[in-house]
């Protein structure tokens, strides 16, 4: 008889598990259900190029350059011009007091500089403590301009290239935000979905035995630490697999996330995101002597890795000790591969070191839960 | 050969001694009885027997194995049965059989669960969520889990505790049915009737065995002499005892009196005045009985459990 391990114990630890679990109708809900109405709710509330911001005019003169410069900004969809300041003071007023995001002056000789093609000059200044909710509109700004410009000088398109030259549109931000793309927002969710039930739900599963006595029956039972760990870990590894699907169809039926790169490679590396996770999870549960603890320790994970691994900000706006720190939750890799592999199209070459980071925490994790497992009750 | 030798067992947690020295031999196709009052060490003896916890001192084998070595195979022989109920309360009767059975690899597993279902007539139930029977039937469920793959050795850690006297009663004719096959049972126990249909009973006290043998053997040796009294207004009587020299126990049974000592001719000296000054009372010998025995036990050891008030 094979002592340390044998599958047919495993595939008896792992057909009571999926009973329970199907058994458990609350639980199993929210395996599914969860991913779904955090990826709806997220994708939708959190929007990192915001339209329609609030924004005060300086206008010195009431020209019809001037006028065709705020009809064009409008637009674009970016702005909306809810105040017209008397004066630079006000404007500076409005913003100090977060009224609007944006104070675009025109200044009094903007129409007479356009006449005599002396390089007019509009000013944008935008309320950068947002850093990313002005990029978007800053980004279009030029463009829009010197067309809006040119119509209104009657000129054709052909004739633009040289007089594009002569509008000046001024920026002035606090600091250069991160240039974050639309589509950030959804594979980094895939990820945070992923760690919060995965790690939480593992993290439950043993010390829900521990709680209800079970385990000191099986470990009463002839069930060596590996089996028991895989019993566990891989039913938790299936229900990833059905949440990856979730999220990703979601991601492009409901957002639709381009998706550049290999599928294969981002699936195999949600499979080593995932099991590196559900192995956490293991080891919080054999750290934790009830549910409740159990939880604790999930969130007391769960929060910095949110805040340092680039979900929610700027990786490369952090200070170098909290870079570093980054580097030690699974999310911050696992944030990069999909980011990598889904809008730039990565291939394996590229994600190879972050892959990499994710098995050694594959190998970390599971060596502490088998150390940690007490075979006895001790 | 004796299925469970194990001498000098010590347990400590922290600074506590759970287990202090407990020494213990059954032999094979005995049911041994294993009292004591709450908190004397049973359940944590019984974890030692079976490779749940590892002594911190002592020796000895279970079934041949080596207990501080040979746990792993100690479990594949053993059947233990918790005092909590520790099977799944959202898999059904059947569900849970099947899983004891794939975990000791038993095959064909429809027909061993099958088997063990017909012989403690669960088959009816089959489909019931555990976590919907009765103390009774789960009593019954864990029984049959525990003894599916033939253990040598049944360790039951008070199977009977919140079950009723029928079930209790079934439960035991189960038990010498086993034993009679075979079987060894250690059980654990606080009910005294179950103690005298044991083969041999020991008896644990804040970690201490202090007395082990059949029942007879055990009220014999506490040489303990027992009076029954008779009579009208007997708590009277029984308040004029109580604390009197030689008078260790006087308690009430039914409409008699039971005062008990452990130094005969101070007991006789105590009682001698009785029948004169409470009229209508008679004073006769009476035959010491095991619960006399084990309250003689327990107000005779000291609580290691407590705090120490010197310090």
């Amino acid at each position: 008889m094979n002592a340390v391990f044998s599958f047919a114990r495993l595939g008896a630890l792992l057909i009571k598990e999926f009973i329970q679990m199907r058994r458990d109708r609350i639980t199993f809900a929210m395996m599914l259900g969860v991913p779904l109405m955090q990826l709806v709710l997220f994708g939708f509330a959190i929007n990192s190029d915001p339209k329609s911001l609030p924004t005060a005019l300086v206008a010195m003169s009431n020209d019809q350059y001037t006028r065709a410069m705020v009809s064009a900004l409008q637009m674009t969809g970016y702005y909306r011009f809810d105040y017209v300041a008397q004066s630079e003071a006000e404007a500076e007023a409005l913003m100090a007091k977060g009224a609007v995001s944006f104070v675009v002056t025109i200044p009094a000789d903007f129409a007479q500089r356009v006449e005599r093609g002396d390089s007019p000059q509009i000013l944008i200044e935008a309320d950068a403590t947002d850093p990313s909710a002005a990029s978007g509109a800053i980004s279009t700004l030029s463009k829009v301009a010197s067309q809006a410009l040119l119509r209104a000088q009657g000129m054709q398109a052909a004739a633009a290239e040289n007089a594009k030259e002569q509008l000046q549109v001024i920026v002035h931000q606090r600091y250069n935000p991160e240039g974050i793309s639309q589509y950030n927002i959804v594979p980094g969710l895939l990820g945070v979905i992923l760690q919060m039930t995965m790690v939480m739900m593992t993290a439950m599963a043993l010390t829900r035995e521990t709680e209800r006595g079970t385990m000191e029956n099986l470990l009463a039972m002839p069930s060596s630490p590996a089996e028991i760990m895989l019993g566990k870990v891989l039913p938790f590894l299936v229900v990833g697999a059905v949440q990856v699907a979730v999220v990703l169809v979601a991601a492009k039926l409901l957002f639709g996330i381009p998706f550049v790169g290999s599928l294969t490679l981002l699936l195999s590396s949600v499979l080593v995101f995932v099991l590196s996770l559900v192995l956490l999870g293991y080891t919080i549960s054999t750290m934790a002597r009830s549910q409740m603890q159990a939880m604790q320790l999930t969130f007391f994970f769960f929060l910095p890795s949110l805040l340092l691994s680039g979900f929610m900000f700027p990786y490369r706006g952090m200070p170098g000790w909290a870079q570093v720190l980054g580097e030690i939750f699974p999310l911050t890799h696992f944030l990069r591969i999909t980011r990598a592999v889904m809008l730039k199209g990565a291939d394996f070459n590229a994600v190879a070191a972050e892959i990499g980071w994710l098995l050694v925490f594959v190998a970390v994790f599971a060596g502490t839960a088998l150390l940690r497992f007490r075979r006895t009750l001790d | 050969m004796n299925v469970i030798d194990v001498h000098g067992l010590v347990k400590r947690f922290g600074d506590k001694t759970v287990v202090d020295h407990v020494t213990m031999t059954v032999a094979e196709g005995e049911i041994v009885g294993f009292l004591g009052p709450n908190g004397s060490g049973k359940t944590t003896t019984i974890r030692i027997m079976c490779g749940l916890l590892t002594p911190d001192e002592g020796e000895g084998t279970v079934l041949g194995f080596n207990i501080r070595t040979d746990s792993l195979r100690i479990k594949r022989e053993v059947g233990y049965m918790t005092q909590k109920f520790s099977f799944y309360e959202d898999l059904t009767i059947g569900e849970n059989l099947e899983f004891v059975a794939r975990l000791y690899r038993l095959k064909p597993v429809s027909e061993h669960v099958a088997r063990t279902l017909e012989e403690l007539g669960l088959t009816s139930r089959r489909d019931q969520l555990a976590g919907t029977l009765s103390g009774g039937w789960k009593q019954r469920l864990a029984l049959a889990a525990c003894i599916m793959h033939k253990p040598k050795l049944l360790l039951l850690d008070e199977p009977t505790a919140g079950v009723d006297p029928k079930a209790r009663r079934e439960f035991w004719d189960e038990i010498h049915r086993l034993a009679s096959g075979g079987l060894t049972v250690l059980v654990s126990t606080h009910y005294m009737d179950e103690a005298e249909r044991c083969h041999r009973i020991g008896y644990i006290s804040y970690g201490k065995m202090l007395a082990s043998g059949t029942v007879e053997e055990v009220v014999r040796n506490a040489g303990l002499t027992t009076f029954v009294l008779q009579g009208p207004r007997l708590d009277r009587v029984a308040d004029a005892l109580q604390g009197s020299p030689g008078v260790d126990q006087v308690a009430p049974f039914g409409a008699t009196l039971h005062v008990v000592g452990s130094d005969k001719k101070k007991l006789e000296a105590a009682l001698a005045d009785v029948e004169k000054e409470h009229k209508g009372v008679t004073v006769n010998p009476g035959e010491t009985s095991l619960e006399d025995v084990f309250i003689q036990f327990m107000s005779g050891s000291k609580d290691n459990m407590a705090k120490d008030s010197k310090g």
